[in-house]
């Protein structure tokens, strides 16, 4: 019997202002309407121009569980498209690279051009009076209708419901224009390679605990705090290493994490790290700074550097870190399966070391081989374990909460709040129902 | 020491892993020289290990975190612990440069990492790059490269 599906009320009521259902977590029914509306109203990424930078350019990639193919087409548009061949379903690309002018279907041939527009059916006339020109397939490949590409960063909307690309992020782009104005020519390349780690978890847990600033002094202690005290055996006067930049603010206190401040915006979007972040005391690379004051001038390169935003979380499910040129998709595949993907990106015209620094941030923290990895993971899986019993079917949000804490938008709170987990979940209902 | 032979060689491999999976990760460490390197690619063939991704680039500092790690009351992590299983073929000596002090094997293995009731399976070539010091063999580098090097992974909480 199904206890959601047709049952708008049955899933807004799974939200409270302080409080979410355990089902969002367990339930594989509520998975599938996210996937058929959370997915489908709200503007998610799928993918970087520059993996796309010569007509013929491709890149496969998804929305939820929905299979895409981004392309760079024959008039220098980023196209995104379903998929799908549109003759029997079989999947067209794998992976990515360059399909020339035209896609061409490994099952019977048929080709498309690359604005996915049918161009040959192999032995056409045997589709003569048929009606074919009525059909469905007849039109090619499906497009996807709503796409946006911002500076770079190509985003999708696959149904025709929600919000308009400037509404649905708002101010929030902020941090997006933050990360890529610290390339001296204000540019990004994807760079360095994408690590995929399989978490068995509910996607949310995932993107709930990137602005989760309670949890990192006590699960990383083992890693971040093991790295203190191992850095503290040191010979005195030994250089600093990058990898100890790296781990050792983790440890930081409840103090620091409190003041660092989280940044609230509309639709669930925000970021912590407002004054300062974990990512603020790295030593400086060298003919960097001086890079950047040439090509912005002195003020405009201090603002773009001052500003160190920990984790912004674009909602529904990517995560950016603008000072470390870092970009974590968290992508559903099951109720209890999620695929992390880490990207990190070029400062196109800025020092090698940055790239570098980049790699290591994202092995250290984000690859099935780290350490930080290992402590979050541990905590996903035990509280999907924890979820499934009966005990309590809540999971409580309340900290910091303020019953008119809705009406403030684009807010500024105590770092420790979980005012923003709180707006994801705010969001969570909105686009889940908007289309019920 | 007398440069090694390639027996001395081979044997040095087996026994690293014999360390592994008794769990004397100490002694282990004490294996490798101050400025080695323990590599896990990311990508095929990968040459670049910085501006690249890997699955580990380690030097001894973040190796030794790793071996600390692993004992701490509250890596959760390693509750239960992992347990790790590695079946070596016999390791070939691929190159003997006795002038630089420097000897490569090259070692096919299928690696068993697991916890609780969970078992993974992975399949790679170790490449070693030993030296001679203080009359002892050590690492300097330690090259993994799995055979789906680039596959989406669960957790490897231990060392290949
Ligand atoms: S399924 Fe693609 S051509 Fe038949
Ligand atoms: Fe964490």
């Amino acid at each position: 019997m199904s206890k959601y599906r047709g049952d708008k009320s049955a899933v807004a009521a799974l939200v409270r202002e302080t409080e979410v259902h355990r089902d969002l977590y367990i339930d594989p029914e509520l998975f599938e309407l996210e996937m058929r509306h959370l997915f489908v109203n709200t503007w998610n990424y799928v993918g970087h121009d520059s993996q796309v930078p010569h007509e013929g350019d491709y890149f496969s990639t998804a929305i939820g569980t929905q299979p895409l193919i981004m392309v760079r087409s024959d008039d220098g548009a980023v196209r995104v498209f379903y998929n799908r061949c549109p003759h029997k379903g079989t999947r067209l690309t794998e992976g990515s690279g360059n399909t020339g002018r035209f896609f061409r279907c490994p099952y019977h041939a048929w080709s498309f051009r690359t604005d996915g527009s049918l161009l040959a059916v192999p032995l056409r006339a045997e589709y003569e009076n048929t009606g074919f020109e009525n059909s469905v397939a007849v039109r090619g490949m499906t497009q996807v209708a709503h796409v946006h590409n911002y500076r770079g960063f190509v985003f999708a909307k696959l149904g025709t419901v929600g919000p308009g690309f400037e509404e649905f992020f708002g101010a929030s782009l902020s941090s997006l224009d933050n990360m890529i104005d610290r390339s001296p020519v204000g540019r990004l390349e994807v760079a360095g390679g994408v690590l995929r780690y399989r978490h068995d978890c509910n996607w949310k847990m995932l993107v709930e605990n990137q602005t989760d600033t309670m949890h990192p002094m006590i699960v990383h202690e083992s890693s971040a705090g093991t790295a203190v005290a191992v850095w503290k055996s040191a010979p005195a006067g030994t250089a600093k290493p990058m990898a100890v930049e790296i781990y050792a603010p983790f440890m930081s206190s409840y103090d620091f994490f409190q003041k660092m401040g989280i940044r609230v915006w509309q639709h669930g979007h925000g970021h912590t790290g407002v004054s300062h972040s974990i990512h603020s005391d790295y030593s400086a690379v060298p003919g960097y700074a001086e890079q950047m004051a040439q090509a912005y001038g002195a003020e405009r390169a201090q603002a773009i550097l001052g500003e160190n935003r920990h984790n912004t979380v674009y909602y529904p499910n990517v995560m950016i870190k603008g000072p470390i040129q870092l970009l974590r998709i968290f992508r559903p595949l099951a109720v209890d399966r999620t695929l992390v993907e880490s990207w990190t990106f070029r400062l196109v015209g800025a020092p090698d070391l940055l790239l570098e620094r980049t790699c290591m941030y994202n092995r250290l923290v984000n690859a099935p081989t780290s350490v930080v990895g290992h402590d979050d993971l541990e905590m996903y899986r035990r509280q999907q374990e924890g979820l499934a019993c009966d005990g309590n079917e809540w999971l409580n949000l309340q900290r910091l909460y303020a019953p008119d804490e809705i009406r403030r938008n684009d807010d500024v709170t105590t770092g420790t709040s979980e005012r923003l987990m709180r707006d994801h979940f705010r969001a969570w209902a909105h686009f889940m129902t908007m289309s019920m | 020491m007398a440069a090694p032979s390639d027996r001395e060689l081979s044997d040095f491999v087996l026994g690293e892993a014999r360390l592994l999976d008794e769990q004397r990760f100490e002694e282990w460490l004490d294996l490798f020289t101050d400025d080695a390197h323990y590599w896990m690619p990311l990508e095929w063939g990968q040459t670049d290990p910085r501006h690249t991704a890997s699955l580990m680039y380690e030097d001894r500092l973040l190796l030794k975190i790793r071996v600390e790690r692993l004992k701490g009351s509250r890596t959760y992590s390693q509750k239960p612990r992992s347990r790790c299983h590695h079946l070596l073929q016999v390791p070939r000596v691929e190159r003997r440069d006795e002038a630089a002090n420097l000897y490569e094997t090259w070692t096919p293995m299928h690696y068993v990492e697991s916890r609780g009731d969970r078992q993974d399976f992975y399949a790679a070539w170790t490449t070693h790059h030993l030296v001679a010091v203080d009359g002892r063999i050590k690492i300097r580098l330690k090259r993994v490269d799995l055979v789906n090097c680039d596959a989406a992974f669960g957790n490897i909480q231990l060392f290949m």
